[in-house]
């Protein structure tokens, strides 16, 4: 089948002497992301020489290297043949990552303006946020900052017309058509509808994060009391 | 063991080391040492290898009491220094001892000093590396520039036996007129580069220059009318030129994982550091050269480094 804006063959795109773009696609659809998913596989595993960053996004992969080791020149090569076996290799199996949240009051400042703006109740909000499973496109902007896709239609809501100075760690958000969390505090103007107590970037421990781009995303609602115990448990860790 | 007091802390001085690395997918930036080159040279001078983290000092030097015995040298921007009030030379290893004061006054020339002591700034490594990510507050001295009053401590490392001086000939200048030499891509698509643009007359540094970004005023860079305004979102190498919709480009550094604007050019690799080099005020001329030229450039700069090693033994 045709998706629209998906490249028939790759597009490399010179990023200064240190780096290129590999570009699988125009916009962002999960069939452009699935071949910027299996292409990213392919190229961990083959491990080219000279290769030190291999950075997954929407649509393009960011691949650094070190010109004292290799060049495009070199590279391009590579990548055009594991290109042509990609679609032998074996679909990747998502993982699931549940994040809970509680939803609403002190730690979803912006409940109200998401439910005036669709007519919805809260336990509407709630449903239709944490029913999907989201697809982590790409992380970024901050550590961990996930950029997900899936979000319900009846929730798309415009970005604060004026910016937060800062968004409490943990918050959980929805800007125009996108939902996702605030890993560290920082300025932002996204709908704030709850928060997780998880600690979704721990720049002390041996796994600092939680996911990474191609795994999926499921929202948990629970109780402020839940909140307060799984805090608890964060801080001990 | 203790071996620095922060008597002043200066304009903005940070504990950085060559970056962190392998945690851009995670939306983790590079950080460390904004002019790589005069970063390495100072580690070399008092005899440390690549990997020691050392103090990037930003147009305002330090006040600094030492507390134990080393070798340090400062290298990058011009700033003066006194060691108990008594003038000492940069570029070259000075040996120190408990007591002294060391002091770096307003910078002359350039914007960025570093200053390196033996055995290297011994601070918590944080997902592989010293440098301090300021937005992120990890990494570094508690994730924060310095303040008076912080105390820094030093890995232990033997002392030179001869001091080091750096060839007069190898000291760079950083001129109030910086020439940029600059890749197309990856997004020169979404411009008309005939004639092309940027090229031309040069641009200044707004004060809004820091770690993050530059940003820069001159002549508009207009994206093509069939071209949309933003990219999809995408992670950018330190050294892209990002021109936002009034036209006015911004040179992305170490600070900045993702963006959303087209990126008309990127700056090569061995002339970041004369960007780093430059204050509010200064003027960048861009110059347009092809890869190949790049990677000879980057292979002299390894080649003239190794060159200096070897001078040292």
């Amino acid at each position: 089948m045709m998706v629209s804006g998906l490249f028939e063959k790759a597009v490399y795109r010179l990023a200064g002497d240190t780096g290129f773009l590999v570009e699988f696609g125009e916009g962002i659809a999960p069939a452009i992301n699935a071949r910027v998913r299996a292409m990213t596989r392919a190229l961990e595993n083959k491990k080219p020489q000279g290769v030190r960053e291999i950075i997954p996004t929407y649509r393009s992969i960011l691949v650094i290297y070190d010109p004292g080791k290799t060049c495009p020149d070199t590279l391009f090569p590579v990548i055009e043949q594991l290109e042509t076996s990609l679609k032998t290799l074996e679909p990747e199996r998502a993982r699931r990552v549940e994040i809970p949240v509680c939803y609403g009051g002190d730690f979803g400042p912006d409940m109200e303006n998401v439910q005036k703006a669709h007519d919805l109740t809260s336990d509407q909000v709630i449903q239709l946020h944490s029913h999907p499973e989201y697809l982590i496109y790409m992380v970024g902007f901050t550590p961990g900052f996930p950029f997900l896709g899936g979000l319900d239609k009846r929730l798309f809501t415009p970005r604060l017309e004026t910016p937060r100075m800062l968004v409490p760690e943990g918050s959980v958000g929805i800007a125009n058509n996108q939902t996702g969390m605030y890993p560290i505090a920082s300025p932002g103007g996204w709908q704030l509808i709850g928060r997780t107590p998880l600690k979704l970037f721990a720049p002390d421990r041996t796994a600092p994060f939680l996911y990474k781009a191609g795994d999926r995303i499921k929202f948990i609602p629970i109780s402020e009391q839940q909140f307060s115990r799984i805090a608890r448990q964060e801080e001990d860790r | 063991m203790t071996a620095l007091k922060i008597c002043a802390p200066g304009g903005f001085t940070t504990v950085q080391d060559r970056g962190r690395f392998g945690f851009q997918q995670m939306g983790v930036p590079v950080s460390g040492a904004l002019d790589l080159s005069a970063f390495r040279l100072a580690n070399l001078l008092v005899g440390n290898d690549d990997t020691c983290a050392g103090l990037e000092i930003t147009v305002m030097g330090p006040k600094i009491e030492i507390l134990k015995e080393m070798d340090i040298a400062l290298t990058g921007a011009k700033m003066a220094m006194t060691l108990n009030d008594q003038p000492v030379e940069q570029w070259t290893s000075i040996r120190v001892r408990p007591k002294d004061i060391l002091t770096i006054s307003m910078v002359q020339q350039g914007c960025r000093a570093y200053l390196a002591v033996s055995g290297g700034i011994k601070v918590p490594r944080i997902m592989g590396s010293y440098a301090t990510y300021v937005g992120g507050k990890i990494g570094g001295f508690m994730g924060r520039p310095l303040q008076q009053g912080d105390i820094l401590e030093t890995h232990d490392a033997a002392l030179l036996k001869t001091p080091r001086l750096l060839p007069p000939e190898d000291i760079p200048e950083y001129p109030a007129q910086a020439l940029i030499r600059v890749l197309w891509g990856p997004q020169d698509h979404y411009f008309d580069v005939d004639p092309p643009p940027l090229l031309g007359t040069p641009y200044m540094v707004t004060t809004k220059a820091d770690r993050m970004g530059y940003r820069l005023q001159g002549s508009a860079v207009p994206i093509k009318k069939n071209m949309p305004k933003s990219i999809v979102s995408e992670p950018a190498m330190p050294g892209s030129i990002q021109i936002p919709p009034d036209g006015q480009p911004i040179i992305l550094l170490v600070e900045q994982t993702v963006g959303g604007y087209a990126k008309i050019a990127t700056v090569i690799s061995t002339d970041l550091p004369r960007v780093a080099q430059t204050t509010p005020g200064d003027r960048v001329q861009f110059e347009k050269i092809d890869l190949e030229s790049a990677h000879r450039l980057h292979r002299e700069e390894t080649q003239n480094f190794r060159r200096l090693k070897n001078l040292f033994g």
